[in-house]
């Protein structure tokens, strides 16, 4: 009984390290094959397309709300200390520092990587993938390819959108509606806001994010059991693994860039 | 084509067992047999998909199952693949399809290739459907596009996986004939998968049965047809019972159907 316990522990950690390793391999055969998309630009501008024009609405009411939520609650905590001036640093270094990239993550995972690993989990369940194989054509490079650069790419331009629409929505109602005066909202954030400290890691955390959650959507799409039940199941396990990691890594780097 | 001694396991379960096959140049050869009895396996193993776990396969000269990816590559340029379910690129329509593996491995100019996938589209009888999208076709007229797309490239020779599954008699007669009058006409090398007995056998130069991995019998259609054998007569005539029972293996039917321990 305990050595069927131990066996079965044994067989799913090796499960566990083979997937990992399946993992790598697809990553590395997505990276080695960015010659695919420098011949074929056509390609690359189709996904950015996909992930990111189509993901500007969601991503662009969520900065909106988002800074209008960091407007209200700053602003009620600022004016305790006679600091309600500080509002534009609270809400823009809060964006671009955090919320912009890791919430921008989440959603690209939900609404972009879900839609890649099912799309991907079909080509692969319709044979569509064997039949780009029998035409000598690699499956990997010619349509995972051009999507994990997609989402790399896309991610950080979309997080930059979350972040201005943010401090847009953050401006609103501190400005609009709490009479904050406008003059103290910008200068303050253009003066506390730093390049380097605060834009510049925003954006390595976002592009970071990028490659983690598009290539967990390919590699559950590509790993997926090809039947509807299993394309279902990588679909959840995207997003899932993708919210996580988002969280964790965003905890890791922030401990890295911003630690004394 | 040479198999020699193939053996393919998937787990502990043995799909293949020291299979032996030539496929003769510019015939169409049957690989016959019940559903799950390897015979698409065996097609992925013909074209590099799955690796064996013993045995040889040589294409022309070349060990299919030695070969590294680039070189795999270059083969499959020459083999054309019908699969069961026509693995058309359901983003593009009938023409964009079929021109697919000339964009990718040809530099005509786009006038030449519209004359090549309107002819490879007229050979198959759809070069009015172009425009269609997958979605918009019938399950026959979709394997004819994937027809005209295997055969895009001018290959030497074209495997075909169940093609007649789930196809009305018209589309079935039309495949039927088309697969015939497509090898003979390009001088082509056909593999045949298929579990249609009637149809194969009407236009197949030999035929393989196979049964649990193993080849149980091989021939023209007319020394298949007059081979006695339990096993071949059953697959054969369609028997529902024979050496292939009926029933999965199981516990007697009481056994499962009274509570422990009642007496019969």
């Amino acid at each position: 009984m305990i050595l069927e316990g131990l066996a079965r522990l044994g067989r799913s950690g090796l499960g566990s390290l083979e997937r990992i390793g399946r993992a790598h391999l697809l990553l590395a055969g997505m990276v080695l094959g960015i010659g695919e998309i420098l011949r074929r630009p056509g390609l690359l501008i189709a996904q950015l397309f996909n992930i990111g024009v189509l993901s500007m609405l969601i991503i662009g009411v969520s900065g909106l709300f988002v800074g209008m939520v960091l407007g209200l609650q700053g602003y009620y905590v600022l004016a305790q200390f006679g600091a309600a001036e500080s509002l534009g640093v609270m809400v823009a270094a809060s964006l671009v520092r955090e919320l912009g990239p890791v919430v921008t993550a989440l959603l690209v995972a939900g609404r972009a990587g879900s839609a890649l690993t099912a799309e991907i989990g079909l080509m692969k369940a319709t044979e569509q993938l064997s039949g780009l194989e029998m035409m000598a054509v690699d499956p990997v490079r010619r349509i995972l390819t051009p999507r994990f650069f997609g989402g790399v790419l896309a991610m950080p331009l979309l997080a930059a959108m979350f972040s201005a629409v943010g401090v847009l929505g953050g401006y609103f109602v501190g400005v609009g509606l709490l009479g904050v005066d406008s003059g103290s909202f910008w200068s303050q954030m253009q003066s506390k806001v730093d390049f380097h400290e605060d834009i510049v890691n925003g954006v390595i955390k976002s592009v970071v994010f990028g490659v983690v959650v598009t290539w967990i959507a390919l590699f559950q799409g590509h790993d997926s059991v090809p039947t509807s039940e299993g394309v279902s199941r990588a679909t959840t396990r995207s997003v899932v693994h993708a919210a996580l990691a988002v969280l964790g890594l965003d905890f890791v780097l922030t401990a890295l860039m911003f630690g004394e | 084509m040479k198999i020699r001694g193939l053996c393919f396991r998937r787990g502990s379960q043995v799909v293949l067992h020291r299979v032996d096959m030539d496929i003769r140049r510019g015939a169409v050869t049957a690989v016959m047999g019940p559903s799950g009895t390897g015979k698409t396996t065996l097609l992925k193993l013909i074209t590099g998909q799955l690796r064996p776990d013993a045995g040889s396969i040589e294409v022309d000269g070349e060990p299919v199952h030695t070969l590294g990816k680039s070189a795999l590559f270059r083969l499959r340029r020459r083999m054309g693949m019908l699969f069961q379910s026509g693995a058309l690129l359901t983003d593009l329509n009938v023409f964009d399809n079929v021109a697919y593996p000339l964009r990718e491995h040809t530099d005509l100019n786009p006038s030449m290739l519209r004359k090549l996938v309107l002819l490879k589209l007229e050979a198959v009888g759809l070069r009015g459907a172009r425009d269609l999208m997958p979605s918009e076709l019938s399950g026959g007229m979709a394997r004819r596009v994937a027809l005209a797309r295997a055969i895009a490239l001018d290959p030497d020779m074209i495997l075909y996986d169940e093609p007649f599954t789930g196809q009305d008699p018209i589309s079935k007669g039309m495949l039927v004939t088309l697969i015939r009058q497509l090898n003979d006409a390009a001088g082509l090398t056909s593999i045949l998968v298929s579990h249609d007995v009637d149809e194969t056998a009407s236009i197949a130069d030999h035929i393989y049965v196979i049964s649990h991995g193993e080849i149980i019998a091989q021939g023209t259609p007319q020394e298949i047809a007059a081979d006695r054998s339990a096993w071949v007569r059953q697959f054969m005539d369609g028997l529902p019972d024979g050496p292939v029972h009926f029933h999965y293996p199981a516990l007697p039917l009481a056994d499962d159907l009274l509570p422990r321990g009642v007496a019969r």
